[in-house]
C-alpha cells in the first residue's frame, strides 16, 4: 500500500530520484573538517529567519507611528513573542558569523578556483542580498539606530554624480527617511529579498552539486571514466548521475548519513552558543542589539555615535578611511567586488593553503586579522589614531588581493597528494 | 573556533570601552528575583516618577502579576488615575505641556534601563546636587544641565557638593568629598541608596519583563542541548567507524 503510493507519486514527481542524487547518494570527500559545517548552518539559520520572520510579521505594524510600539507589544503581550524576536535578532548576527566563516573556508582551501567560479559568484550574490536584507530588517524596529543608520547608509547614494540626490529621494520615497521608507523596506525585507536569497541559495547548491565539493586537500575525488581500478573505487552506493560521468575514488562518503551526522554535531555546538546568547544575553553587550535602538526614532535628535551593526563595521571603516565621500563609497563597494573577483585574481593552480607557499598562508591570516581589526575600527567611537589606522588597514585589505595576484602566477607550491591524506 | 573566540572577545572588550563615559558609574547590584525590592521600586516609580514619565508599553496587570502584587491591592494602591488594570502605565500630562515646562517632553521610561544601563540610572539618581544657577535649582553629575528637578528630594534631602577640611601630611586641606545631603530628607543616606537601587531594579524589570522567564527556559534548553550533543556525537562516531 505505502510502496504503491510512493511509486504512484514517484512516477509523477521525482522525489526519491532528487533525494538520492543530491543527498543520500551524493559523494562528499571524507576529509571535510569542521570548516565545512558553516554552509549547513547557514541554511539552518536561513530557515530560522524565515519561520520566526513569518510569526513576527503577524504582530508587527510597519508604520512610523506604530512600529516601535508593536515590537514592544511582541516583547510583552504576544505569547513567547520575546523568544521569536530574539531568535530572529540573534539569528541575524549568527547568519553573518557563519557566512563569514563559510567564506573564509572557501578562501583557505581555494574553493573559488576552477571549476567553482560560478559557485563562488552565487555565494557573493547571496552575501550582497543578505546585507541588503539585514540592513532593511534593522530599520523595522524604528529605534534611534534604525533611523540614523538608515540615514547614513541611504545618504551614501547621494555621492553618485548627477543622479545621486534624486536617487536618494527615489529610494526613500520621501525627502527624508520617513514612514514611506519604513513601509517599502518592510515589503523588501519580508518578500522581495527573502525570495531572491532562497532562489540564490538553490542555485548555489545546484552549482555545488554539479562541480562537487572541494576539500581541505584540494584533491579531486572524481577521475576520468575508466581510469581507476575496481579496488580504488568507492564501495558506497553513489548515484549514477556521478558514476556515469566519472570514476569516484575511495575517498568519499555519502552526504547522508555521514556528512549530515557530522554537520549535526557541529549544529549541536552551534545551538549551544546560539541558545546561550538568545536566552541569557540577547543584546550581546550592545553588539547584536544596540542600546540606542531601544529608544524610539527621533528625527530631531542625532545620537552621539552612529554605528552600523557589527557585521557591517569593516566596510564602514573602509568608507570612513577615505577622506572623499564618493571615493569612500567606491572603496567600500570595491572591497566587496574584489572578493567576488577572487577566482580570477588568484592565478594559482593549487587550491588548498596546505600545499601553497608560506607567503599565501600569511597573506590569508593577515587578511582575516585586518578584516576583524577594520570591524573594530568601524564599530567604536572615532579617535585621531583610528583615522590613520583605518587607512593603513584599508590598504592592507586591498593589498591582500594585489599580492595574491602577483605571487600566484609563478608560485612555489608543495606537490598535492594524489589521494586524500587523512 | 579560535578565531571565533577571538572575534567574540574583541567585541566584548570593545563593548566595555564604549559603555564608559567621563563620569565614574557606580555598580548597581540589582536583583530581579528580589520581589520585595521590585515591589518597593514599583511603589517609588508610581509615586515619584509617573507624574511626568510614562512607561507606555507596559501594562499594570502584567506588572502586578510578575511582581506578586495581588491585583486588587495593586489597583487600590499603585493606580492613581482610575484606569483598568489591563491598561498601559501612562500619565495624563500632554507632551506639549511637558516640552513647555521642561524644555523637552519627559521621555518614556519603559526601556530606559536598556538604553542607559542600570549603572547609569543608579548613579544619575544619586548625583543630583544643589545649583542655584539652573532652572530647577539642581544639577547632575552624569547628566549636566538636565532639565529635570530632583524628584526624590523629599526622600534624600538637599544634596550639596561638599568640601571637608582634613589633615593630610600634617597640613589642613580643604578637599571635595562628594555629594552629601543636608539631612532634611525622610531617608538616611544608606536608606536612600537602597531605595534608588529598588527603583533601578524595577526599571530593569520593566525594560525586559520576560528576562527571568527567558533564563529559566534557557537552562532547560541548555541541558537538553548537552544531551543532544552527546547522542549526536555517539551516532556520528558509530556511522564513521568503518570509514577511516
Amino acid at each position: 500500500m505505502w510502496k504503491n503510493l510512493m511509486d504512484w507519486v514517484e512516477y509523477r514527481l521525482p522525489i526519491m530520484r532528487v533525494a538520492n542524487m543530491h543527498a543520500i547518494q551524493y559523494p562528499a570527500p571524507r576529509n571535510m573538517n569542521f570548516w565545512y559545517m558553516f554552509g549547513f548552518l547557514a541554511t539552518i539559520v536561513l530557515v530560522n529567519q524565515i519561520v520566526t520572520g513569518v510569526w513576527l510579521t503577524m504582530s508587527y505594524t510597519p508604520t512610523a507611528e506604530e512600529a516601535f510600539a508593536s515590537v514592544e507589544y511582541i516583547m510583552r503581550d504576544v505569547e513567547y513573542g520575546y523568544l521569536l524576536r530574539y531568535m530572529h535578532s540573534t539569528g541575524a548576527s549568527a547568519f553573518f558569523i557563519v557566512v563569514y566563516l563559510h567564506m573564509f573556508r572557501g578562501m583557505i582551501y581555494g574553493s573559488y578556483q576552477k571549476p567553482r567560479e560560478l559557485l563562488w559568484l552565487f555565494g557573493m550574490f547571496i552575501y550582497l542580498a543578505l546585507m541588503a536584507e539585514a540592513f532593511m530588517g534593522y530599520v523595522l524596529p524604528w529605534g534611534q539606530m534604525s533611523y540614523w543608520g538608515a540615514q547614513v547608509i541611504v545618504s551614501l547614494f547621494s555621492a553618485i554624480p548627477v543622479i545621486g540626490p534624486d536617487l536618494v529621494i527615489w529610494i526613500q520615497g520621501d525627502y527624508v527617511i520617513s514612514g514611506a521608507t519604513l513601509n517599502r523596506f518592510f515589503a523588501l525585507h519580508v518578500i522581495a529579498l527573502p525570495l531572491v536569497i532562497v532562489i540564490l541559495v538553490f542555485l548555489h547548491i545546484v552549482a555545488l552539486h554539479e562541480v562537487g565539493s572541494n576539500n581541505p586537500d584540494g584533491t579531486d575525488v572524481k577521475r576520468k571514466k575508466g581510469s581507476l581500478k575496481e579496488d580504488e573505487k568507492t564501495t558506497f552506493k553513489i548515484h549514477e548521475y556521478y558514476t556515469d560521468k566519472y570514476d569516484i575514488v575511495d575517498d568519499i562518503v555519502p552526504f547522508f548519513p555521514h556528512i549530515v551526522l557530522k554537520d549535526l554535531v557541529g549544529f549541536a555546538f552551534f545551538l549551544l552558543a546560539f541558545c546561550y546568547i538568545m536566552f541569557f544575553n540577547p543584546e550581546m553587550g550592545g553588539y547584536f542589539l544596540e542600546h540606542p535602538n531601544f529608544e524610539i526614532a527621533n528625527p530631531l535628535k542625532t545620537p552621539e555615535h552612529i554605528f552600523p551593526v557589527w557585521y557591517f563595521t569593516p566596510f564602514y571603516a573602509i568608507l570612513k578611511a577615505v577622506p572623499h565621500k564618493l571615493g569612500g563609497v567606491i572603496a567600500m563597494f570595491a572591497a566587496i567586488i574584489f572578493l567576488a573577483l577572487l577566482p580570477w585574481l588568484d592565478r594559482g593552480k593549487v587550491k588548498s593553503w596546505r600545499y601553497r607557499c608560506g607567503l599565501h598562508r600569511w597573506n590569508l591570516l593577515i587578511f582575516a586579522a585586518v578584516f576583524v581589526f577594520l570591524g573594530y575600527l568601524g564599530g567604536t567611537p572615532q579617535e585621531a589614531w583610528k583615522i590613520i589606522a583605518s587607512q593603513i588597514a584599508t590598504i592592507m585589505y586591498f593589498g591582500f588581493f594585489v599580492l595574491l595576484f602577483i605571487y600566484s602566477k609563478n608560485e612555489r607550491t608543495i606537490p598535492v597528494p594524489a589521494r586524500i591524506t587523512e | 573556533m579560535r578565531k571565533l573566540i577571538f572575534v567574540v572577545s574583541l567585541f566584548l572588550s570593545a563593548g566595555v570601552l564604549a559603555a564608559g563615559g567621563n563620569v565614574h558609574l557606580d555598580k548597581a547590584e540589582y536583583d530581579l528575583t528580589d520581589k520585595a525590592s521590585l515591589q518597593s521600586g514599583a511603589q517609588l516609580f508610581m509615586n515619584y516618577c509617573l507624574g511626568c514619565h510614562q512607561t507606555q508599553y507596559q501594562r499594570y496587570q502584567r506588572t502586578f502579576e510578575d511582581l506578586d502584587i495581588p491585583l486588587e491591592l495593586g489597583s487600590e494602591n499603585l493606580q492613581f488615575t482610575g484606569e483598568k488594570p489591563g491598561e498601559h502605565i501612562k500619565n495624563a500630562m500632554p507632551a506639549e505641556s511637558g516640552a513647555k515646562w521642561f524644555g523637552a517632553p519627559p521621555p518614556d521610561l519603559t526601556l530606559v534601563a536598556r538604553v542607559r544601563g542600570a549603572d547609569w540610572i543608579y548613579t544619575y539618581l544619586r548625583t543630583f546636587y544643589a545649583d542655584e544657577s539652573t532652572k530647577f535649582g539642581v544639577n547632575n553629575l552624569v547628566f549636566p544641565d538636565v532639565g529635570m528637578p530632583h524628584a526624590l528630594q523629599e526622600l534624600q534631602g538637599v544634596p550639596r557638593k561638599t568640601n571637608e577640611k582634613m589633615l593630610i601630611d600634617g597640613e589642613m586641606v580643604d578637599r571635595y568629598v562628594g555629594i552629601k545631603t543636608d539631612g532634611s530628607g525622610e531617608l538616611s543616606a544608606a536608606e536612600y541608596d537602597t531605595a534608588v537601587l529598588d527603583l533601578v531594579n524595577y526599571l530593569v524589570y520593566i525594560g525586559e519583563p520576560s528576562r527571568l522567564q527567558s533564563e529559566s527556559i534557557g537552562r532547560w534548553v541548555m541541558i537538553f542541548l548537552l544531551v543532544l550533543l552527546v547522542l549526536v556525537y555517539l551516532l556520528k562516531k558509530d556511522y564513521w567507524r568503518d570509514v577511516h
